[in-house]
């Protein structure tokens, strides 16, 4: 059997897993049907998306990054502090993403170059980042501009509203992430890069001695997750409006969650990007709707758990059988 | 004692179909056939590792069945694995106790069971360090490890899988020896192997599969080599040494390297390569043949040392830089270092050459498919389609795959390194017929082997190593078992007599 099966049965059992959630919410929660609440859902998976959609290059070496829910709240504390300082918004944006591709680069660095396991690197990057926004605002919260203030128009990317369109807008945020989802599927599955993370990640010694140049592509998968991180941050800005230094601790491992719901093994050598999506609106439509059926949002924690170990486990159960 | 199993089927695949081997007390049996005999599967019954459908097991007298390898092992039957499995972070006392430490009240007594190690090592009469830890020791001396720790379980039965594999010359001697040692002392022996120069050295008796199915069991000294390879494949492969070199007088030198260092196991090599020769390394283990292969792909990193292709100085500083150069490498541990195992046989063909597979940005994947059916087809690789991932085929069919990743790159040069290494007689024969088809179609191989049977029968010319230098070299005409074993055991100090 070749491998695409192993990644469909996991893949299979999230989409239905998704599909009666939403089925689920819809007959048994209040109003849970209807516009407004499909916004909030789609809303609240922005951040942790693009995380995810980044992660799952690093995840597919082989490697981890666990400092990119840090990373992306530092990266929007830093744009939003440079707008206020006066720095246009196009600029400040721009300045955002650059620090995400260095925080990438540095963990990158620090992986292929200098041989830290990826797990400890990220770490500390973690705990940099996560320092870093708190130094920078004094550990005051920042506020990005909302409504008609000059600058407001950067939520327009993730939620487009005018007069005469539904008051909770066009979900503009889902067709870039699905956009940016395909474009990333296509790299991993179409082009040479995502070949070569691929096989690294089975065998990373092989691909060297095929001459695969590992530190290069290596650092790029680190970087990308860095990139995606950002975004996730300036998505969450727009979203939320006010960040708080010191947040961002958690979000990684929602991401993470995600992209192993999703099928991607954390052992290397695949990685599903549409997987991963799925897997993160499981998360966000559980988040959404179990206030509709009178639960508390934290019951999303429990039943995400179970559902990773189940979708995991049900991988896990079909490789076994063929064998 | 007697051990008979008697007739045992296995479905699923049916791999074994009314198999019968017999076992008595001072007696080393070997049990031969090619991969996918079904030797390891009747092992892996008799040891309680896999269930039988059907069929019977005596030992010593009575009925048995044991339902896992522990049950087997308490009896008195036991199993020295191809792939040994020792924890390398343990010591050799840890490691040969593990299960059963010694106690003392809840705490582990480590002296203890130090002292019984070396209780054990004495009676082998080999030389190892109980307190040593595991990682450290050769492969010989960890397989040395694994049959104390047979015998500390008071073992009756010992199977022997493939042990002289990784084994240079003197410690397959050596672990000849204390397999006689075991057969005086009562034991019985069961011993798997390919290599047909063992089998009359050691066994007494030896029984034959093939496919699945028992051909037959004879007495080792009345029997031919050839008589039993017969039984084996049904045909007769072995070819004698090769008479002379087949390298054109005037051939150019494809690869001169002079003075390379590399590592501890380099130490100031020199050789030369001509087009279309297939120059054999030879020499003991730890000799630095392998080394030399990777600080020539650019794998390890060279100290000094010039080295030129085709008459140019070229600089090589990675793998990349090798391939760069059409030089390509297929390593003694195909899993670790050659194939990419979960990826399938297309994409493992591609992966030294992605960049002539290119559309734009985008992988031309039925270019790719194309190229890779078209090397299956010429290699004779058996696999299904080109999708199926590499590690489903047999090591012979991963072989050729390595293989075809560097003819697709188009390599000029390629190192061979145990190439038949793990691999069954009839793989075998199709590799060395390929090996000389590539010759004559104009490219270079550096062949690296353990086995001087194979040196021989394959080389033009030999360069024997030894301790990081060469110590020998020697054209095939002038060469033999004799000559090359003298000059793999030069040390330095004898060289300076020379």
């Amino acid at each position: 059997m070749t491998k695409k099966n192993s990644i469909g049965t996991q893949k299979i059992v999230a989409v239905l897993a998704l599909v009666l959630l939403y089925l689920f919410f819809s007959i048994f929660g209040n109003n849970f049907f209807q516009y407004s609440t499909f916004i909030s859902i789609l809303d609240s998976s922005y951040y942790i998306g693009f995380m995810a959609i980044g992660v799952t290059f690093v995840i597919t070496t082989g490697g981890m990054d666990l400092s990119i829910g840090t990373v992306c709240i530092c990266c929007s504390l830093l744009g939003g502090t440079l707008f206020k300082a006066g720095v246009p918004m196009p600029f400040a944006l721009c300045i955002t993403i650059l620090i995400g591709l260095l925080f990438g680069l540095a963990n990158g660095l620090m992986v292929s170059v200098m041989r830290l396991p990826s797990f400890i690197a990220s770490l500390g990057t973690m705990m940099v980042s996560r320092g870093l926004g708190s130094i920078i605002t004094k550990t005051a919260s920042v506020t990005f501009p909302q409504a008609e203030n000059s600058g407001a128009w950067f939520r327009n990317i993730f939620k487009f509203k005018a007069a005469g369109l539904p008051a909770a807008g066009i979900p503009t945020g889902f067709i870039l992430l699905i956009a940016l989802a395909i474009l990333m599927a296509v790299i991993m599955n179409k082009t040479r890069p995502g070949r070569y993370l691929l096989a690294m990640g089975s065998n990373k010694e092989a691909a060297r001695l095929s001459g695969v140049n590992i530190v290069k592509w290596e650092t790029f998968a680190y970087i990308i997750s860095g990139g995606f991180a950002a975004l996730a941050g300036i998505s969450y800005a727009a979203v939320y409006s006010t960040l708080m230094p010191g947040t961002g601790n958690g979000f990684e491992l929602d991401a993470i969650a995600g992209v192993v719901i999703g099928g991607t093994s954390l052992s290397g050598g695949n990685g599903s990007i549409s997987g991963t999506l799925i897997g993160i609106f499981i998360m966000s439509v559980l988040k959404t709707g179990l206030p509709f059926v009178g639960l508390q949002p934290h019951y999303q924690l429990l039943i995400t758990g179970i559902v990773l170990i189940g979708a995991v486990f049900a991988d896990v159960l079909n490789k076994r059988k063929r064998k | 004692m007697t051990m008979k199993g008697i007739d045992k089927t296995f479905v699923g695949v049916q791999a074994l179909k009314s198999v019968q081997f017999e076992l008595q007390k001072h007696e080393v049996h070997a049990l031969m056939g090619e991969n996918g005999a079904g030797k390891s599967t009747l092992m892996k019954i008799l040891t309680g590792i896999y269930s039988r459908d059907n069929g019977i097991i005596t030992f010593e007298g009575k009925e048995v069945e044991y339902k896992n390898p522990k049950e087997a092992g308490d009896a008195g039957i036991v199993i020295v694995h191809q792939e040994l499995n020792m924890m390398n972070h343990l010591t050799v006392a840890q490691n040969i106790f593990i299960g059963k430490e010694t106690m003392k009240g809840k705490l582990i007594d480590d002296q203890k069971m130090v002292d019984e190690s070396k209780k054990l090592f004495e009676l082998l009469s080999i030389d190892i360090d109980p307190k040593e830890i595991m990682g450290n020791l050769t492969v010989g001396k960890q397989q040395m490890c694994e049959i104390a720790k047979a015998i500390s379980t008071d073992a009756k039965v010992i199977v022997f899988d493939e042990p002289t594999a990784a084994l240079t010359d003197a410690e397959i001697h050596e672990l000849f020896k204390i397999i006689n040692d075991l057969r005086d002392n009562g034991l019985g022996i069961i011993y798997i192997s390919h290599r047909m120069d063992e089998i009359n050295r050691i066994t007494d008796r030896v029984t034959v599969m093939r496919d699945g199915e028992y051909v037959g069991t004879l007495d080792t000294k009345s029997s031919t080599k050839d008589s039993i390879i017969n039984m084996m494949v049904g045909r007769a492969v072995y070819e004698d040494p090769k008479q002379q070199s087949s390298v054109p007088d005037g051939a150019p030198v494809v690869l001169k390297v002079e003075h390379l260092k590399a590592g501890r196991l380099v130490k100031d090599l020199s050789f030369e390569l001509r087009k279309g020769e297939i120059l054999g390394f030879s020499g003991l283990m730890g000799a630095g043949r392998t080394e030399t292969a990777r600080a020539l792909f650019g794998a390890d990193k060279i100290d000094s040392g010039d080295i030129y292709i085709k008459g140019e100085k070229v600089e090589i500083q990675s793998p990349k830089d090798a391939i760069s150069h059409g030089i390509g490498y297929l390593s003694e541990d195909r899993k670790r270092f050659g194939i990419i195992g979960d990826k399938t046989v297309a994409e493992n063909t591609t992966m030294a050459s992605l960049e002539n597979f290119m559309n734009g940005c985008f992988i031309n994947k039925r270019k790719e498919k194309e190229v890779a059916q078209k090397y299956v087809d010429a290699l004779k690789t058996k696999t299904p389609t080109v999708n199926q991932a590499v590690e489903n085929l047999s090591g012979g069919n991963q072989q050729k795959v390595v293989i075809g990743k560097w003819l697709t790159r188009d390599s000029e040069i390629l190192i061979f390194d145990e190439p038949t290494r793990g691999i069954d007689v009839g793989a075998k024969s199709e590799i060395y017929t390929l090996m000389n088809q590539l010759v004559k179609e104009g490219k270079s191989i550096i062949m690296i082997s353990s086995e001087l049977t194979e040196i021989l029968r394959m080389s033009d010319r030999i360069i024997v190593m030894c301790e990081g230098r060469k110590t020998g070299e020697l054209s095939i005409e002038e060469a033999s078992q004799e000559s090359i074993m003298a000059a793999a055991t030069l040390r330095e100090e004898n060289q300076e007599e020379r």
